[in-house]
Order: C-alpha cells, then structure tokens, then sequence
C-alpha cells in the first residue's frame, strides 16, 4: 500500500471547482457529507440530471462534473 | 353580483390573481412576511448553485412551504435555449412540481426576451411535459405561437424587469387577451398597484411582479396593496364599465330645477 496517501481520494468539479472526493465515492454519500438536503436540491453529473431515486446507486470518479443546484429568492 | 370565473393554469385552480417573486428582500423571513401580505399562491424562485463553503445553510423553501405554494422555478440568467432548458430540468428535478418560468434573456440591459429562442426552448420543454409559462414581449403573433407550442399560459411584459414603468402597451395587451386561449398573466415593469388594476381592467387574468413589492420602501404595505389592486381591477373588468365618451352627460335630472 502507499505510504500515507489515501489513494482512493479523487479530484471531481463540483459548481465550477476542483473538489477532493474522500473515501465514499457514492454521491448520496457527498450530499450527506455537504450536508444538504435532497429534498431542496437537484444534481446534474456530466450534464445529465441524475434523478434523486439514483442518489444512492451513483458513484462518482475522477474528472466528473458535478452541479448541485437549489431554489433562491428570484423574481 | 357579477362572479368571477376560476383562475386556471394547466389543471390547477387558484383564488390569487397575484403572482409574485422572492428576489431582492432583505431576509427569508422578509419574503414570506411579503409573499403573505400579498396573499399570493404562487411564488417564482431562481435555479443557482449551492454555496459550498456554507454549510448547513437555511432553504428558501425552509420559509416557502412547497405544500402551500407553487413553487415557479424561472430560467432568469439564461440567454440561450439550451441554457434554459438544462435550467428547468433540473428545476424540476428538486422535487416540486413541472411548472416553469420560462426565460430567454436577449439583452442585458433591457432584459428583454430572445423571442426566437423562447419559442424554440419552449417547444422542447413542452415535448418533456413541462408547464410552461413564458416571459415574453407584448406581441400579439408571438403569444399566439406560444400558445400554438402548448405553453399554458402566455406571460407578455408591461415594461424591463424592475423598471416600475407599468403597462406601455395596454392596445397589445388588449389584443393578446382578446385572441388568447390559455391565461394571460403581465410580468415586469409593473411599479405600484394602479399598474396592477390597470393590467386586470384590460382583462388580464394576473399580474406578476417582484421588484415593485420587494424595492418598495414599505414592502408589506406594498404587497396588501397590490393584492387590492388585483381584486379592485379584476372587479372592475367583470363589472362592465362605462364607455369613454368625449362629451358630458349630466348625471342629475335636467327638468325640475328652481329658477
């Protein structure tokens, strides 16, 4: 094993920045992690809306493009 | 007394004529003390990313209950169709209902609508079943496309975004009430409530608005009074009013007047 590095970590963009993915790759497990809700936000991979029945069963890996969005004030 | 009809889009039915934004408030708690004052059931809201770095942040929708209001995602910031329709997939997405605000930004200082590419991103979005409800000039033949796509409502503007200017063009809007089929509800520009009165007394069936509420030095004055103003010209326009004429007719009688 390497000395020190966890070698599972991996870098993704997550809303337009590097983001260092730790341990648990599963994106329900970033969420939990970012602690957001799912019920107030929506998530696109690669620019594919991953429903939120799917939260659990995607996987993130090195160079994927995340975007978390939610609703704010707006007119 | 004259009753009013129901205040359809799509299949939902709702008592409020007003329709308002929740951009530019002080606070969350601002926005639903004036989305409450002003008695509104539906709410537009923006689509932007989650700020990262603040964790455990408060929702909007912490203050706007999605079970008491419908939620109106709008495509504000897009200048492309492409822009807008990855915008309302993911809007539709957090869960909340297949409603949209549909926006094509073509200028950034008027923040007038691209009309051609309004058009196009709305007939991709009705393809994908969404409820579209398209911010759009005051022009008749654009409306009636929209509608011909299969938007449910058409959403023509009184004036720019937070200009308060009112309505510029109430012979258009007349033209658009008068050929539309699905409801047509004035959005921007709309300043104070006799703007509100006036767009219901052409024969709107709402108004929506943010800045002239939110920007207003009272903003929950403002809100109750656009409410009124809603109630006080939807009343009026079923009332039947009387003809512009250029000359007087006396309204007391002509005979029996002492001499």
């Amino acid at each position: 094993m390497g000395a020190g590095k966890d070698s599972s970590a991996f870098t993704i963009t997550l809303n337009g920045e590097p983001y260092r993915v730790d341990g648990e790759a599963r994106l329900s497990a970033l969420i939990a992690a970012l602690k957001m809700r799912p019920t107030r936000i929506a998530v696109e991979l690669n620019r594919e809306v991953v429903p939120k029945a799917d939260y659990d069963k995607t996987i993130l890996k090195a160079g994927d493009q995340l975007e978390i969005i939610n609703f704010v004030g707006g007119g | 007394m004259t009753q009013d009809s129901p205040f359809k889009i799509a299949s939902k039915t709702f008592k409020s004529r007003l329709i308002v934004g929740t951009g530019k408030y002080k606070d969350f708690a601002e926005t639903r003390s004036a989305v409450e004052e002003s008695g509104a059931e539906i709410v537009t809201v923006a689509v932007r990313r989650v700020n990262i770095t603040d964790r455990g942040k408060e929702n909007l929708l912490d203050y706007l209950d999605p079970r008491r209001y419908q939620i109106l995602p709008n495509t504000a910031g897009c200048y492309t169709a492409e822009e807008a329709i990855r915008t309302c997939r993911l809007a539709r997405e957090v869960g909340v209902g297949d409603m949209v605000k549909l926006e094509v930004i073509g200028d950034e200082k008027t923040l007038f609508p691209d009309v051609p590419a309004t058009i196009e991103a709305a007939k991709v979005l009705v393809k994908e079943g969404f409820k579209v409800l398209p911010y759009i000039t005051d022009d008749p033949v654009t409306c009636l496309k929209l509608q011909e796509v299969g938007c449910v409502a058409v959403m023509p503007l009184a004036a720019p975004i937070g200009s308060g200017l009112g309505i510029r063009n109430p012979y258009n809007l007349a033209i658009i009430v008068e050929q539309a089929k699905v409801p047509v509800i004035v959005d921007a520009g709309v300043g104070t409530a006799s703007d509100a009165a006036e767009a219901m007394e052409l024969g709107c069936d709402g108004v929506l608005m943010n800045t002239a509420i939110a920007g207003a030095k009272d903003p929950l004055a403002m809100a109750r009074a656009m409410k009124l103003g809603i109630e006080a010209g939807r009343i009026a326009y079923l009332s039947g009013r009387i003809e512009k004429k250029l000359y007087a007719t006396a309204s007391s009688p002509i005979t029996g007047i002492v001499r």
